[in-house]
């Protein structure tokens, strides 16, 4: 029955092209509206200054201007320590968890449990609930610091530490990784270790020449994906910035993204500022493609991973 | 382990035995040391959390000082949630979301990972690079067009905008459905065509039963991103407090309520409690779901 599946694949396969349009067409249709449409349009209006009363072209002027605009600076900064600094932390701490919870033997099951229900903490409730724990006034975070003769600083109120908080949340709510992992970790056969064991090396030894060439794929399509994130980032800021400086969360009120000091802003929230509370929305689908740009670096990076498993299996 | 078994009798290799004594003591250290450190991060986790129900039960005085246990029990807290902001309306609005978004995913995408999974055509793997493409792509990079649209069709200040696209297929779901449903062997769908099963028949009576757990899982996660969802409610749900979803009043709920930690905690723990209501449920469905996500290709 399977070999004459195999044998004779061409002949059978050859009506199924039009079967399958049909069964992708209503998926189709969404890609053209939700997809390829707004791309093109994004790529019309960046032409244009556009307030959703009037439109008017202006050639690379948006363009000109995205050059001359601190805020992108600003933004490409911080989304470079995030980058460097949140994804590389997270994944990091995220596979040491899972290292951990398989080597557990006591209650394996609780400790993963434990680590990976804040993963499903909503966004805004985890961050309200980061901002409060960490106010300078009278959060638990501080006191617990000034156990240890540490005099905590203001975390989400001072731009030096906002970034390291928000790492801190990214970190508490690492689960999802990390159960990831786990399965990565549990699929290194055993007999590997028993063998490097039997040969002298160390547990570092061990980590640097099995562990890390079996879970490799894994940990690069998790890298990968975090950088992408990393590049969209926009609710834990937002949110945090709304919260940490005590202004309404409504339109129409006057809000400086990225608070504090902007040391928060990322691109996605000046696009969010600019297009939908300043209206300047020509200039928002400018950033819009410096946007797209960037995480299709990413995303083909992802690809060219993909193809190559593919090709594997 | 090996080496405790096949050590030689101590009277004649005393030093062996020694060996083996020692490699014990550095297992069982070894051992206290990672439930020790597992312990300590589990505490970790655990305390945002804790802090989170004791501020929330103190009074409105006894939250702006630095006490870390309630002096009285505040269980009234709540009921001021419930009185204060319009968590019912909320309540309500977010649940027709991540319900009806859920079931038109599931509705959409299943077809589609079918297809993909299935069917052998040109362009088979190009429509599954689209998927990834989708994926990953950032939703703010089409966002001014779009509000465009939705405005024109004069559904923006309301939901439809976020539930409708999901008609269409969403592309996580269809590619967590496509990585299990490569994974069923292509003999049952072989078979079923064999028996005179028309494709629609086959998904429906060999693949979907099949695919449960997948299934279930990408539901669960669709119904917890719309729980959760924030930037898609603010860019669309408009001004009007009646139209908000929880994770959108939540994050004013501070600003109307700037000195009373102990309700925005209250609230905060209201909006939290149902998702991990459910994952207790459904714990089994959520590990098996994320690790499918990690599958190598």
């Amino acid at each position: 029955m399977a070999s004459l599946t195999h044998a004779a694949p061409p002949r059978r396969w050859r009506g199924e092209g039009p079967r399958a349009l049909l069964w992708l067409s209503p998926w189709l249709v969404g890609v053209a509206v939700f997809f390829v449409y707004p791309l093109l349009s994004t790529v019309y209006f960046s032409f244009h200054r556009y307030d959703m009363y009037s439109l008017e072209f202006v050639g690379l002027d948006n363009y000109r201007y995205l050059l001359h605009d601190p805020r992108v600076a600003t933004s490409a900064r911080n989304t470079l320590w995030l980058v460097l600094v949140m994804v590389p932390a997270t994944v990091l701490f995220s596979l040491t968890l899972a290292q951990l919870v398989t080597r557990v033997k006591a209650g394996a099951g609780l400790f993963r449990t434990v680590f990976y229900l804040p993963s499903l903490v909503p966004v805004t409730a985890g961050t309200i609930m980061f901002v409060y724990l960490m106010n300078p006034a009278n959060g638990p975070w501080n006191q617990f610091l000034a156990l240890f003769g540490i005099t905590g600083p203001d975390w989400f109120g001072d731009p030096a530490w906002s970034k390291p908080s928000l790492t801190l949340l990214g970190m508490w709510g690492c689960g999802q990784a990390m159960v990831i992992f786990m399965a990565a970790l549990l699929d290194v056969p055993r007999h590997l270790y028993e063998a490097a064991a039997i040969d002298g090396a160390g547990p570092w030894r061990q980590f640097r020449s099995i562990t890390l060439p079996t879970i490799a794929p894994v940990l690069m399509f998790s890298l990968v994906t975090s950088v992408i994130s990393a590049l969209q980032y926009f609710s834990q800021a937002m949110i945090a910035s709304r919260v940490a400086s005590g202004a309404t969360d409504s339109a129409g009120t006057a809000f400086a993204p990225g608070y504090p000091d902007e040391s928060l802003l990322t691109l996605p929230q000046w696009l969010f500022q600019a297009g939908f509370r300043d209206y300047a929305m020509g200039y928002a689908c400018v950033l819009a493609l410096l946007l797209f740009a960037a995480s299709m670096i990413f995303t083909l990076i992802l690809l060219r991973q993909f193809r190559r498993a593919e090709e594997d299996s | 382990m090996t080496a405790a078994v096949t050590a030689p009798p101590r009277a004649v290799a005393p030093r062996a035995g020694r060996a083996a004594a020692r490699t014990r003591r550095r297992r069982a250290l070894l051992w206290i040391a990672t439930h020790a450190l597992a312990i300590a991060l589990a505490l970790m986790f655990l305390a945002p959390v804790a802090f989170l129900v004791l501020t929330s039960l103190m009074s409105d005085e006894q939250a702006l000082t630095s006490d870390l246990w309630p002096r009285s029990w505040n269980w009234g807290n709540y009921a001021d949630v419930f009185a204060k902001s319009e968590l019912l309306r909320w309540t309500a609005n977010t649940l027709l979301y991540a319900a009806l978004g859920t079931l038109l995913t599931i509705l959409s995408s299943v077809p589609v990972a079918y297809a993909l999974a299935r069917f052998r055509f040109r362009g088979r793997r190009l429509a599954f690079l689209l998927v990834i493409t989708a994926m990953m792509l950032p939703p703010q990079v089409v966002a001014v067009p779009m509000y465009l649209v939705w405005a024109r069709l004069g559904l923006t200040d309301s939901l439809w905008p976020l539930i409708l696209p999901m008609l269409f297929g969403d592309a996580f779901s269809i590619f967590l459905l496509r990585q299990f449903l490569i994974t069923i062997p292509r003999e049952y769908v072989d078979a079923a065509r064999v028996d005179g099963c028309s494709d629609l028949r086959t998904l429906l009576k060999v693949i979907v039963p099949m695919a449960r757990p997948a299934i279930a899982a990408v539901a669960l996660f669709q119904f917890f991103y719309c729980w959760n969802d924030y930037y898609g409610p603010l860019l669309y749900a408009g001004v009007a407090q009646e139209g908000w979803t929880l994770s959108l009043g939540l994050a004013t709920f501070k600003a109307f309520h700037s000195v009373q930690w102990n309700l925005t905690m209250a609230a905060t723990l209201l909006v939290t409690a149902p998702v991990i209501i459910v994952f207790f449920f459904a714990q089994k469905v959520f590990i098996e779901g994320v690790t499918l996500t990690g599958v190598k290709g």
